[in-house]
C-alpha cells in the first residue's frame, strides 16, 4: 500500500494550514456537491431497482384487484387482513422460531471456528479456512438439490443411516424435523462466510496486545475473553443483523425442498413463500404487497433491535 | 450499521506482522482442535463430495447405488457430454448468459459500490446519514415481494426477458457499499486527499489516480461477494425471464430438475447433478483465486490500537 | 423516507398509465380468414413444454412455409401459468398460443384472456371429440381452446410384483384396498401406490366416483361442496383407510425417489392418466417388460366410469396480434395433420378418430410386454363421465392443497377434515376475488 511519492513529497513540502472559517465553509460547499457525485450513480440504480418497486408495492397494497370486479382503492384493508391472517402469523412464528435456533447455532459455530483458525494451533489452517468457506460459493438452488437428494429416505444418505441404525433414524423432511433440516442447509451454506467475517476481525487485532498479555501471564482463555471477543463485538453484530434479515426472509431453500415434501413444507411455510404464492398462483398482488411491506417493517424493527442490543453491550463492554 | 462515529479499524498497512506473536508463543498443535475442525471440514465438504461422486453415475445407477460412493459404470464423461449437447446445447448458452450477468453485474456493482462508499467515507454532505439508512431499510423489504412490482415496472419499460432485467437489479450491493465505506475511511488518509486538493487536482482525478489504488483489496473483496451473488442469482431471473435463451445456470438447472414432472418429460437427474457440478466449479475457482484478498482487506470491526 | 415517497409518486404515475385489464374476445375473424392467414408471412410464439412439440413445429413449418413458429418452453404447468399471468397483467410478452391444461382453462378464460375460437369457425370440430373432452375447452359458451392430448384415468400395475405376491388385478376398489393390505403385510417396503396429496389426483378420483363438488353457473356463481357431495364421500371412504393405515408410499410424486420406486417395484401401481405410458417408457427404463395397464377399479362391479387426469389444450391469447394464423395453427395441431404426428410421438390423443384407429389400437409396445395398451386406454377415454367442471381459480386452489388437505398425509388431520379445510380456503379466496361463492 505505497503512497504516491509525489503526493507524499507534496505533503511534506507544504505545511498544512488550519483553514479559516470562511475557507472551510466554501470548501464544505464544494465537497457537498462532490459527495453526491460519487454516491449518485449508486443511488440512481438503487432508486430504480429498489425504491420505485417499494413505492409501487405500497401503492399496490392500497388497492384490490379482483378477478370479478376490477380494481378498487381499499385503503388499509389489506393491512388489516394481513394482521389478522392466521396463516401469516403462523408462518411468521415459524421463521422467528427458525431464527432463534438457527442463527445462534450458526454464529457460535462460526465463532468457534474463527477462534480455532486464529489460535495458531491448527496444522493446516489455510485448508480448513478455505474448505469451510467453500459452501458459500454454492448456489442455494444447488445446495437445496444436494441436501434434498441426501435427505431421501428411500435412496438417499438417510436411507443408509436408517438401515445402519435400524430404522430409527428420523425422516429429515417429516414435520418434526423439517425446520431443523432446512436450518441445516442454511447453516451449511453460511457458516463459512460468518467464520471469515470473524476471522478477519481477529486478524486485525494488533500484535502488541498479545505480547502485553503474554508478559502479564494471561492464559489462552483469558486472552480469548478479554482481547479476542471484544475485538469481535462489532463483527458479531454485523453478522447477526445479516443473519437475522436472511432468516426472516427465508425463501429459497424451503421453496426448492417443497417439491420433495409438499405437505410438510406447504406453500405458506414462510411469510415470503406465502406472499409469493399469493402473487403468482393466486394473482393477489395487492394483498401480497401488503404482507411484504409488513414483513419489511418487521425485519427493520428486528434488525434494529439486534443492532441496538449489540451496541449497548459494546458500550457497556468498553469501560 | 447506521453512521456511527466510531470507525472500525482497518488492517490496511497498520497490522504489525504476526511473526511477533508466533515467535513469542509456543507453536503447539492442539489435537482436539484439529479433530473438531476436521469434523467441520468434512461437514462442509460432504455434499460437494456427493456431487462429484454422483456426477459419475448414469440416471439408472443414481437410484440403485449407494449415494456416497461410486457405483455402476463410470459415466462422468458421457454425462458431461450430454450436459453440453442436451436440447441443442442450451447449457452452453446458459453458461454464457451467467458469465455475462456476472461480468456486467458484479463488475458494475463493484464500481458503483466503490464510488459510493468512497463518497460516503471521504465527503461530508447533507443527507449523508439518511443515505445509508435508506439503503439498509430498502434491503430489509423482502425481495420476493418486490418481485412482482419490479416485474411490472420492468415490463412497462419492455425490459423483461432481456439481460437488463437481470443485470440492473444486481448492480445494487448494499454490502459492498458498507465494506468500501468502512475500508476507505482508513485506507485513504484524508491528508493525501487534502494534499491533492492543494495541488489543484480535481476530486474525480484524485479518486482515479490515487484513491482507487489504495482501495484495491477492498474492491476485490466486494468483487468476490458480488461475483458469488450474481453467479448464484436465482429468484429474480426466474421471474423476469420467460425464454430459456436468457436463463442463467441456476434457473436452467431448476427447469431440468422439474422437467421430470411433466407429462412425457424426461427425467434427467443425472444431468441436473452433473450440471450442478459444472456450475459450481468455475465459481469456486474464481472464489479461491479472489479470497486471498479478503485477508489483507476488511475487518468489520476490531479493536483500534 | 423521502425516497419511498418519491418512489410512490413515480409508481403511481406508472400505474395510471398501465394498460387496463382484460378485454373480452371480440369477433374479428371467420373460417376463411384462417386459410388466408396461413398464406401470410407471420411469426407465431407458442409457449409449450411437451417435448414432442418440436416435431409438430417442424412439420407445420414444412406444410406452411410462410409461417414461422417460435416454440418456447416457459416452464411446465404452474410455472408456465405464472409467467403467462404475469405477462397478461403486464400487457407485454404474451405469446400467441399457449399450452394450457384443462384444469387451468377456466381460470384464463374467465379473465377474458383467451380468444373465442368459434369466431374462426372452429366449433365445427366438435364432432371430433368426446363430450367430456369438448366440455373441457368450452367455458361460458365460448370455445376457448382445442384439445391436444388427454389422460383418461386407468390402472397401471407392475405385473412382476403382482405375480410375486399373488395379487389379483383389481376390478373394484374393494379388491384394490385388499391388495394394498396384502402387499404391505407381505413386505413393508412395498406399497400399492404412492400418494402425498395431489390435488389433480384427488379431483380426478372424485370425478371418477361421479362427484360434482364444483358447480359454476354464469361467470360469477360458484358452489363448492365436498361435505355432502356423494362422489366425494365415496372417494373419502375408500381412500382414507389407505392413508391412515400407512399403505401409501410417502414418496412425493415425480421426484427422483418416485421414479426409482417405480423402477424397483416398491410402488406397485399407479392410478393416473393415459399419458403415463410414455413417461414409464422414458423414465423407468429399469422396469421394462413389467408394467401393464387395466381399466380403473370401480366402486361397484359392472360399471365402467372413469375421469380425466391432466391433458392439455392449446389456446390463442387475446393479446395476440396474429389471431387468425394462431387459430389455424391450433386447429392443425388438434384436428389436422398435427394430431397424428402428436399421437405418433407419444402424446395421448384427444381426437376420437385417432383413438379408434387400428394403427393406434394395434400397437403392442415391448415395454408393456406386448400388451395392446391403447385398446384399454381408448376404451377408458370413451368411459369418461361428462358433466365435470373445475373452479374458475383452480390453479390457486391446487396451490393451497398441500397446506389444507395435504395435512391429512402428515397424520395431522383426516382426509374429510382436510378437504373441508380446502373447501373453506378456496371459498374465502373466491369471495375475495369477487365471486359469489356458496360453500355447502
Amino acid at each position: 500500500m505505497s503512497l504516491n511519492p509525489a503526493v507524499a513529497a507534496g505533503t511534506r513540502a507544504v505545511p498544512r494550514r488550519r483553514n479559516g472559517p470562511a475557507r472551510r465553509r466554501r470548501a464544505h460547499g464544494r465537497r457537498s456537491w462532490t459527495g453526491w457525485a460519487f454516491v449518485g450513480p449508486f443511488l440512481a440504480v438503487f432508486a430504480f431497482a429498489l425504491i420505485v418497486p417499494i413505492g409501487y408495492a405500497i401503492y399496490l397494497s392500497l388497492y384490490r384487484q379482483q378477478l370479478i370486479g376490477g380494481n378498487a382503492f381499499v385503503g388499509i384493508d389489506n393491512y388489516k387482513t394481513a394482521l389478522s391472517d392466521p396463516q401469516f402469523w403462523a408462518s411468521l412464528r415459524r421463521v422467528l422460531l427458525f431464527l432463534v435456533v438457527q442463527v445462534p447455532i450458526m454464529t457460535v459455530l462460526a465463532l468457534l471456528a474463527a477462534l480455532a483458525l486464529d489460535s495458531a494451533r491448527l496444522r493446516w489452517t489455510p485448508l480448513y479456512r478455505l474448505s469451510i468457506f467453500l459452501p458459500y460459493a454454492v448456489p442455494a438452488v444447488v445446495a437445496s438439490f444436494m441436501w434434498g437428494f441426501m435427505y431421501g429416505t428411500q435412496f438417499g444418505l438417510v436411507s443408509r443411516l436408517r438401515s445402519f441404525f435400524g430404522g430409527h433414524f428420523p425422516d429429515p423432511l417429516s414435520s418434526n424435523w423439517v425446520l431443523g433440516s432446512i436450518g441445516n442447509v442454511v447453516t451449511w451454506e453460511f457458516v463459512g462466510y460468518n467464520m471469515l467475517i470473524f476471522y478477519s476481525a481477529l486478524r486485525a487485532v494488533p500484535g502488541e496486545l498479545y505480547e502485553a498479555a503474554e508478559i502479564d501471564g494471561a492464559s489462552q482463555l483469558a486472552i480469548v475473553r478479554w482481547i479476542k471477543l471484544p475485538a469481535l463485538r462489532i463483527a458479531i453484530v454485523v453478522s447477526l443483523v445479516f443473519s437475522v434479515i436472511g432468516s426472516v426472509q427465508l425463501f429459497n431453500e424451503p421453496e426448492i425442498l417443497h417439491q420433495l415434501a409438499p405437505n410438510t413444507i406447504p406453500t405458506n411455510f414462510t411469510p415470503n413463500m406465502y406472499a409469493y404464492n399469493l402473487s403468482f398462483a393466486g394473482q393477489e398482488y395487492n394483498y401480497s404487497a401488503a404482507i411484504a411491506i409488513v414483513m419489511g417493517i418487521l425485519t427493520v424493527i428486528i434488525a434494529a433491535l439486534v443492532q441496538w442490543y449489540g451496541q449497548r453491550t459494546e458500550r457497556r463492554g468498553t469501560a | 450499521m447506521t453512521a456511527t462515529t466510531e470507525k472500525p479499524a482497518l488492517t490496511a498497512g497498520r497490522r504489525p506482522p504476526r511473526l511477533a506473536r508466533r515467535a513469542a508463543g509456543r507453536k503447539r498443535h492442539s489435537v482436539v482442535l484439529n479433530i473438531l475442525m476436521t469434523v467441520m471440514l468434512l461437514y462442509a465438504v460432504l455434499p460437494l463430495f456427493w456431487l462429484v461422486v454422483n456426477s459419475s453415475k448414469s440416471q439408472t445407477a443414481l437410484f440403485s447405488t449407494f449415494g456416497l460412493w461410486f457405483g455402476g459404470k463410470f459415466a462422468l464423461w458421457s454425462n458431461i457430454h450430454q450436459v453440453f449437447t442436451y436440447d441443442n446445447g442450451i447449457f452452453v448458452r446458459w453458461f454464457a448468459n451467467t458469465v455475462l450477468y456476472v461480468v456486467a453485474g458484479a463488475g458494475g456493482a463493484t464500481l458503483l459500490a466503490t464510488l459510493a462508499g468512497y463518497g460516503l467515507a471521504k465527503y461530508d454532505f447533507p443527507g449523508k446519514r439518511a443515505v445509508f439508512a435508506v439503503v439498509l431499510g430498502a434491503v430489509a423489504v423482502p425481495g420476493t415481494a418486490l418481485a412482482v412490482p419490479t416485474f411490472l415496472l420492468f415490463s412497462k419499460l419492455h425490459l423483461t426477458n432481456t439481460p437488463w432485467a437481470v443485470i440492473l437489479p444486481s448492480l445494487v450491493s448494499p454490502l459492498g457499499l458498507y465494506l468500501i465505506w468502512v475500508y476507505a475511511a482508513e485506507a485513504v488518509p484524508t491528508e493525501i486527499l487534502e494534499a491533492a486538493r492543494i495541488d489543484g487536482a480535481g476530486e474525480f482525478r484524485t479518486f482515479l489516480v490515487i484513491s482507487s489504488r489504495l482501495l484495491g483489496p477492498g474492491m476485490v473483496t466486494v468483487a468476490l461477494f458480488t461475483v458469488v451473488a450474481t453467479w448464484n442469482n436465482y429468484f429474480l431471473p426466474l421471474i423476469m425471464l420467460s425464454q430459456p435463451n436468457w436463463y442463467p445456470l441456476t434457473v436452467g438447472l431448476n427447469e431440468w430438475n422439474s422437467q421430470a414432472s411433466t407429462i412425457g418429460g424426461e427425467a434427467v437427474y443425472n444431468l441436473v447433478i452433473t450440471g450442478s457440478l459444472l456450475t459450481v466449479i468455475p465459481i469456486m475457482a474464481t472464489f479461491l483465486y479472489l479470497q486471498r484478498y479478503w485477508r489483507s482487506g476488511l475487518a468489520a470491526g476490531s479493536v483500534k490500537a | 423516507m423521502a425516497g419511498a415517497a418519491a418512489g410512490l409518486a413515480i409508481a403511481g404515475a406508472l400505474a395510471a398509465c398501465s394498460s387496463s385489464g382484460s378485454s373480452s374476445s371480440t369477433a374479428s375473424g371467420s373460417a376463411s380468414s384462417t386459410t388466408s392467414a396461413l398464406q401470410t408471412p407471420t411469426t407465431l410464439t407458442w409457449w409449450a413444454w411437451a417435448p414432442q412439440d418440436k416435431q409438430l413445429v417442424t412439420a407445420f413449418e414444412k406444410a406452411y412455409p410462410k409461417i414461422k413458429v417460435n416454440l418456447v418452453n416457459a416452464g411446465n404447468g404452474t410455472a408456465e401459468y405464472t409467467k403467462l399471468q404475469n405477462a397478461i397483467k403486464a400487457g407485454s410478452g404474451v405469446p400467441d398460443i399457449a399450452q394450457i391444461e384443462y384444469y387451468a382453462v377456466p381460470q384464463f378464460a374467465l379473465g377474458g384472456s383467451l380468444v373465442n375460437l368459434a369466431n374462426y369457425g372452429l366449433s365445427s370440430d366438435k364432432s371430433q371429440f368426446s363430450t367430456a373432452i369438448w366440455d373441457s375447452v368450452n367455458v361460458n359458451g365460448q370455445l376457448v381452446g382445442l384439445p391436444q392430448d388427454t389422460g383418461p384415468m386407468t390402472l397401471w400395475y407392475n405385473q412382476a410384483i403382482f405375480t410375486k405376491y399373488h395379487l389379483t388385478v383389481p376390478t373394484t376398489w374393494d379388491q384394490y384396498v385388499a391388495d394394498a393390505k396384502k402387499l404391505h403385510a407381505a413386505n413393508p417396503k412395498e406399497y400399492i401406490t404412492s400418494d402425498t396429496g395431489d390435488p389433480g389426483f384427488t379431483t380426478s378420483m372424485i370425478w371418477a366416483a361421479g362427484g360434482h363438488p364444483y358447480v359454476t353457473s354464469g361467470s360469477k356463481d360458484v358452489t363448492i361442496n365436498f361435505t355432502s357431495d356423494a362422489g366425494t364421500q365415496k372417494f373419502e371412504n375408500m381412500w382414507a383407510p389407505l392413508i391412515s393405515g400407512g399403505l401409501l408410499s410417502p414418496v412425493a410424486g415425480w421426484s427422483d425417489q418416485w421414479y426409482a420406486g417405480l423402477a424397483n417395484g416398491t410402488i406397485a401401481t399407479l392410478v393416473t392418466g393415459g399419458w403415463m405410458g410414455v413417461d414409464l417408457e422414458t423414465g423407468v427404463a429399469g422396469a421394462k417388460g413389467n408394467w401393464r395397464v387395466a381399466p380403473i377399479p370401480q366402486y361397484s362391479s359392472g360399471t365402467t366410469a372413469t375421469s380425466e387426469n391432466g391433458g392439455s389444450s392449446d389456446a390463442v391469447l387475446t393479446a395476440s396480434k396474429n389471431q387468425a394464423a394462431a387459430a389455424a395453427f391450433v386447429q392443425w395441431i388438434s384436428t389436422g395433420q398435427g394430431a397424428q404426428i402428436s399421437a405418433d410421438s407419444g402424446d395421448f390423443p384427444a381426437a376420437t378418430s385417432i383413438l379408434n384407429s387400428s394403427s393406434f389400437q394395434d400397437q403392442a409396445p415391448a415395454y408393456f410386454g406386448g400388451q395392446q395398451i391403447n385398446k384399454v386406454l381408448a376404451q377408458a377415454s370413451s368411459d369418461v363421465l361428462s358433466g365435470w367442471s373445475y373452479l374458475p381459480f383452480q390453479v390457486y386452489a391446487n396451490s393451497i392443497y398441500s397446506s389444507t388437505a395435504g395435512q391429512a398425509y402428515t397424520g395431522k388431520s383426516t382426509l374429510t377434515a382436510g378437504l373441508q379445510s380446502w373447501q373453506q380456503q378456496s371459498a374465502t379466496y373466491g369471495s375475495s376475488q369477487g365471486f359469489s361463492i356458496t360453500s355447502k
